[in-house]
C-alpha cells in the first residue's frame, strides 16, 4: 500500500489514541499531545503546501486486508452497541443498530458481487478535503493541547465528584480527530461510512464522560440519533450496489452530472446520504442530540461543534450538493436547512447559558451551510464551505473561552459575565473577536452570509425570509452578549492567572486564526475554494465582486481602530477635557501631578501619538 | 464627495424643519429652522463628561460608519454591504450605551437592540426586493433602472419599508430607545450618558442617517426624479406626523408589529414576484 501524507494523518491519530489509554503519568501525557498535536498540525499544512512530501510502499499490507481489519471493527462496534442498548433497556438503539448490522452484513456476504472501488482515498488535490483537514489539525489539535489543561483543573478543582478517566477522554480525542480525517479523505463510500460510525461512537462515549445520569441519558439520544443517520447511510450503501451504481463519491456525481437515468438513480441514494448528514449536523427535528452533549467537558463540546462530528455532516451534504441541485430533494433539504437556521437563532435568544447559546448558534448556522447545499448552486457551495471555515474557527474560540470563564467565574451564564474585560481582559477581547468574527460585518460570518443570502435570492427567492429573520435574531443576542462583555459596574477584581500555557496557546491560536481567515479569505477562496467548486461544477462565476471585497478590507481596516478603545478599560469615572485646559487645572492643583490621575494623562498622549502615526 | 459635505447640512435642514413643524402641530411657534446647528456648536463647546472614557470611541467609530454607509450607498455600491456597514454602525453606538454603564443607558441599549432586530428583516427584504426587480444589488444600477417606477412593483415592500423609517427614526410610537424628551422614565435612554462633543457626533450621525434613508426611499421612485424628491419630503412630513399622532408602544408591541409588516407585506410581496417570475 502506498504511504504518503494522507494516510499518515488518518492513521498516527487512530494509533496515537490507543496508546494514549495506556498513559497514566500526567507529564508524559502533556508531552506525547504536544508533540503528536503540533505534528498534526504541520502535517494539515504540508499537505496544502506540499502533498507529495511523505511517500513510500508498505508492501505488507494490501487493500485487502485493510478491508478486513475494518469490517472487523465495526462489528466489534456494532456488538457494542448493541450491548449498551440492551444494557440500559433503550430498544430503539438495539434495533437501529442491528437494522444496519443487518444491511451491511447483507451488503458485504449476502448480495454477491459489488462494484470495486478502485481509489479508496481521494488525492490531495480535492481541496475541499483538503480544507477540512486543515480544519481538523489545527482547531482539532488546538482542542486537544487546551484539554491538557483544562482537564487537569477539571478534575483537581472544578468536579472532584467526577472519576478521573483522563486516558480514556485523551484517546478518544484522538481517535476522534484521526476518524475525523479518514472522513473527510473517504472516496470509497464503505470507509466513508466506517469512520462516520466511529465518529458516532466516540461522540456517544464522550458525551457520556461524566457518567452522570443526565450525561448518559442525553449520550443514549445522540447515539440513537445518529445511528438513525446510519441507518440511512447503510440503506444508500446498499441501494447503490444493489443498482450496480459506483460506490465511491467521485462515481457518484460524475453520474449525476451525466444526467438522464443514472441521475435519477443516485437521487434516492443521495437523498439518504444527506438524511444522515442532516442528523449528524443536528438539522431540526434532529438538533437535540447536540444541546444534550453540553453536558461533556468543554473540549468536548468545542471538538463536536466546530472541526468534527456536526462538520462531517455538512461536509456530506454539500459533497452531495452538485447531485441533488435543482431537484425537489434538494428543495427539501434547502427547506430543513432554511427553518432550522431561523428556529436555531430565535432559541439562542432565549437562552441565558453562554453554552446553549453557542449551541444553538451552531444548529442555526448548520442550518445555513445545510441550506447552500440543498440549494446547490456554483456560488451556494462556495458560501458553504466558506461557512465551514469561519464557523471553525470562531466557534471553537468562543467554546474554549467560555470554558476558561466557566472554570474562573463558576458560572457560564451570560448574565454573570458582565464586566468581564475588566476581570479577565485577554478571555474577553478575545471572545469580543469571536463573536465579531461570528456575526459582526465585514468579519468571516458575515460574508459567508451575504454570499448565502445572494445565492438563495437567485436560486430560491422565497427561502431567503429564512434568512432575513434568522439573522436579525442573531444580532440580537450576539450584541447583547457583547454588551454585557464590555458593561462595567462598580470596580470588580481582576482574576489572576486566566490560563495556562496550553490554553493560552489554543485560543491565542485560535484567535489569529479567527483574524486572518478574516484578512485572508480572499486568498483562501481563490486557492482552495474557487478551484474546488470549478471542479465541480465546471464553470467559473465570480461570487464576490473585486470591488465590493474592497469596501469589506475599507471595513476591516476601520474597524481595526475599535482596538484602541481598550487601552482604556476600566479605569473608572474620568472628565475628559482637552490637554491645555487640564494643565491649567493641574496647575490650580484640582488635578494630582502623579499618582494614578498623572499616569492617566500619560496614556492619553501615547494615544494621541498613536493615533497622529 | 457631495454627500459627505452636503449631507449635515440638508440633514440639519431637515431636523430644523421637524421641530418647527412638530412645533405648528402642536400650536407652538418653534425654534428657527438653523436650531439643530445652533445646538451642535454649543454641545461641542461643552465640556465632554463621561463614565468611562472609551465610550467615545464607539460613539466616533459610529459617526464615522455612519457616514461610510452613505458614502457607500451614494457611490452607488451594494446595497446589502450599506446595510451592513449600517447595522456595524449601530452596534458601536449601542456598545457605547453598554459602556457607559447606567441603568437609563442598558435599558436604551437593550432597547435599541430590538428595535434593531425589527427593523433589520425588512430592510433586507427591500434589498431584495430591489434586486429581484431590476437584477443587481447596486444602488447605481436600480437608480439606473429605466421602467416603472419600483414602487408599483414593491407596494409592500414600499409600505413596508415606510414603517422600518418611523423605527430607525426613533419617532413615536417607536421611540424606545431614546427620546427627544428627556422627562420620562427613560430619561433619554441611550444617550443619557453621552455629553459635549460626543453627543454632538451622535446628532451629527442622525443626520447623515435621514439622509441617506431618504435617499433610499428616493430609489422606489428612482425613474422618475422629480416625484421621488417630492415623496422622499413628503414620506418625511408623514413621519413627523406620526410621531405627533402616536403614542409610545411597548417593546413588544414594536417588535411584533414591524416583524408581522415584514413577513405579511415584504414577504408577500416578494412572494407574488418570485410566482410572476
Amino acid at each position: 500500500m502506498m504511504m504518503t501524507l494522507i494516510p499518515l494523518l488518518i492513521l498516527v491519530p487512530l494509533v496515537a489514541g490507543l496508546a494514549m489509554l495506556l498513559i497514566r503519568n500526567d507529564h508524559v501525557r502533556r508531552v506525547i499531545v504536544t508533540i503528536l498535536v503540533l505534528a498534526i498540525g504541520a502535517a494539515s499544512v504540508l499537505l496544502v503546501v506540499a502533498p507529495d512530501a511523505i511517500s513510500f510502499t508498505i508492501t505488507a499490507v494490501s487493500d485487502h486486508s485493510i478491508n478486513l481489519a475494518m469490517n472487523l471493527t465495526e462489528a466489534a462496534m456494532a456488538i457494542f452497541v448493541l450491548y449498551v442498548g440492551v444494557h440500559s433497556r433503550r430498544p430503539l438503539i438495539a434495533v437501529l443498530m442491528a437494522v444496519q448490522a443487518g444491511l451491511m452484513a447483507w451488503f458485504e456476504y449476502g448480495s454477491g458481487s459489488h462494484p470495486e472501488v478502485s481509489q479508496n482515498l481521494l488525492p490531495a488535490t480535492d481541496h475541499f478535503s483538503v480544507i477540512m483537514a486543515l480544519i481538523n489539525g489545527i482547531v482539532g489539535g488546538g482542542i486537544c493541547l487546551y484539554a491538557l489543561g483544562y482537564m487537569k483543573e477539571y478534575h483537581e478543582v472544578a468536579h472532584t465528584d467526577v472519576t478521573d478517566r483522563r486516558p480514556t477522554f485523551f484517546a478518544l480525542l484522538f481517535v476522534f480527530v484521526g476518524a475525523m480525517f479518514g472522513l473527510v479523505f473517504s472516496n470509497n463510500l464503505t470507509w466513508l461510512f466506517f469512520f462516520w460510525e466511529i465518529t458516532t461512537l466516540c461522540s456517544y462515549l464522550l458525551i457520556g464522560y461524566t457518567r452522570t445520569e443526565e450525561s448518559r441519558r442525553n449520550a443514549q439520544r445522540a447515539l440513537m440519533m445518529n445511528l438513525l443517520g446510519g441507518v440511512a447511510f447503510a440503506a444508500a450503501i446498499v441501494y447503490l450496489s444493489r443498482n450496480a451504481c459506483p460506490l465511491d463519491l467521485q462515481g457518484l456525481i460524475d453520474s449525476a452530472k451525466s444526467g438522464g437515468s443514472s441521475k435519477a438513480l443516485v437521487l434516492l441514494p443521495a437523498a439518504l446520504l444527506c438524511f444522515a448528514g442532516i442528523t449528524k449536523s443536528a438539522q431540526l427535528p434532529f438538533s437535540s442530540w447536540l444541546l444534550g452533549a453540553m453536558v461533556a467537558p468543554t473540549p468536548v463540546s468545542a471538538l463536536l461543534h466546530s472541526s468534527t462530528m456536526v462538520k462531517a455532516g455538512v461536509y456530506l451534504v454539500l459533497r452531495m450538493a452538485p447531485v441533488i441541485t435543482e431537484t425537489k430533494v434538494g428543495m427539501l433539504v434547502a427547506l430543513v436547512g432554511a427553518v432550522t437556521f431561523l428556529v436555531g437563532s430565535l432559541a439562542a435568544i432565549t437562552a441565558a447559558d453562554a453554552k446553549r447559546v453557542l449551541a444553538w448558534s451552531t444548529v442555526a448556522n448548520l442550518g445555513l451551510i445545510v441550506l447552500c447545499g440543498g440549494i446547490g448552486t456554483y456560488a451556494a457551495v462556495w458560501a458553504g464551505v466558506l461557512l465551514i471555515i469561519f464557523h471553525a474557527v470562531a466557534k471553537c474560540l468562543l467554546f474554549l473561552c467560555v470554558g476558561l470563564v466557566e472554570h474562573k467565574i463558576h458560572s457560564r451564564n451570560i448574565d454573570a459575565m458582565s464586566g468581564l474585560i475588566v476581570r479577565m481582559p485577554a478571555v474577553a477581547v478575545m471572545m469580543l473577536i469571536g463573536m465579531a468574527g461570528m456575526f459582526l460585518a465585514p468579519f468571516g460570518m458575515l460574508i459567508s452570509k451575504y454570499a448565502v443570502l445572494m445565492a438563495v435570492v437567485d436560486a430560491a427567492p422565497v427561502l431567503s425570509v429564512f434568512i432575513v429573520f434568522g439573522s436579525s435574531a442573531t444580532l440580537f443576542f450576539w450584541v447583547k452578549w457583547m454588551g454585557k462583555l464590555v458593561e462595567v459596574v462598580g470596580t470588580p477584581e481582576r482574576v489572576r492567572n486566566e490560563f495556562t500555557l496550553g490554553e493560552g496557546l489554543a485560543v491565542g491560536v485560535l484567535s489569529m486564526a479567527t483574524f486572518l481567515a478574516c484578512l485572508l479569505f480572499p486568498m483562501i477562496s481563490s486557492h482552495m475554494i474557487v478551484p474546488y467548486v470549478t471542479g465541480v461544477f465546471g464553470e467559473h462565476a465570480a461570487s464576490l465582486t473585486q470591488g465590493n471585497i474592497i469596501i469589506m478590507m475599507i471595513m476591516m481596516a476601520m474597524v481595526m481602530l475599535f482596538p484602541l478603545s481598550f487601552i482604556r478599560y476600566g479605569r473608572g469615572p474620568q472628565s475628559r477635557g482637552r490637554l491645555p485646559e487640564r494643565r491649567q487645572r493641574r496647575r490650580q492643583g484640582s488635578i494630582p501631578r502623579f499618582g494614578r490621575q498623572g499616569r492617566k494623562h500619560d496614556d492619553e498622549q501615547l494615544l494621541h501619538a498613536r493615533v497622529a502615526q | 464627495m457631495v454627500y459627505l459635505l452636503a449631507a449635515p447640512l440638508v440633514g440639519g435642514l431637515l431636523v430644523g424643519w421637524d421641530r418647527r413643524i412638530s412645533a405648528r402641530m402642536q400650536s407652538r411657534q418653534g425654534p428657527p429652522i438653523f436650531q439643530p446647528f445652533y445646538d451642535v456648536f454649543k454641545l461641542c463647546k461643552k465640556e465632554n463628561i463621561v463614565v468611562r472614557r472609551s465610550q467615545n470611541y464607539y460613539v466616533a467609530l459610529f459617526l464615522v460608519f455612519v457616514i461610510f454607509t452613505g458614502g457607500l450607498f451614494f457611490a452607488g455600491s451594494d446595497l446589502l454591504l450599506v446595510i451592513f456597514a449600517l447595522t456595524l454602525a449601530a452596534i458601536f453606538l449601542v456598545l457605547g450605551a453598554y459602556k457607559a454603564s447606567s441603568p437609563f443607558s442598558f435599558i436604551g441599549a437593550e432597547r435599541e437592540l430590538i428595535q434593531m432586530m425589527a427593523y433589520e428583516p425588512m430592510v433586507l427584504l427591500t434589498a431584495i426586493g430591489m434586486y429581484m426587480v431590476t437584477k443587481s444589488f447596486q444602488v447605481g444600477d436600480i437608480a439606473g433602472y429605466h421602467g416603472v417606477p419600483l414602487v408599483f412593483l414593491l407596494p409592500g415592500i414600499f409600505l413596508g419599508f415606510l414603517y422600518t423609517l418611523e423605527i430607525k427614526f426613533r419617532k413615536s410610537p417607536f421611540d424606545l430607545s431614546s427620546s427627544h424628551h428627556a422627562h420620562q422614565e427613560l430619561v433619554r435612554g441611550l444617550t443619557t450618558e453621552f455629553s459635549g462633543r460626543t453627543l454632538a457626533m451622535i446628532e451629527i450621525a442622525h443626520w447623515y442617517e435621514l439622509v441617506f434613508l431618504l435617499g433610499w426611499v428616493y430609489l422606489f421612485f428612482a425613474s422618475m426624479p422629480i416625484l421621488g424628491v417630492a415623496v422622499s419630503l413628503l414620506v418625511f412630513v408623514l413621519v413627523i406626523f406620526v410621531d405627533n399622532v402616536f403614542a409610545r408602544l411597548k417593546w413588544q408591541a414594536a417588535i411584533r408589529s414591524a416583524w408581522a409588516v415584514a413577513a405579511v407585506l415584504g414577504f408577500g410581496n416578494i412572494l407574488i414576484l418570485s410566482l410572476l417570475r
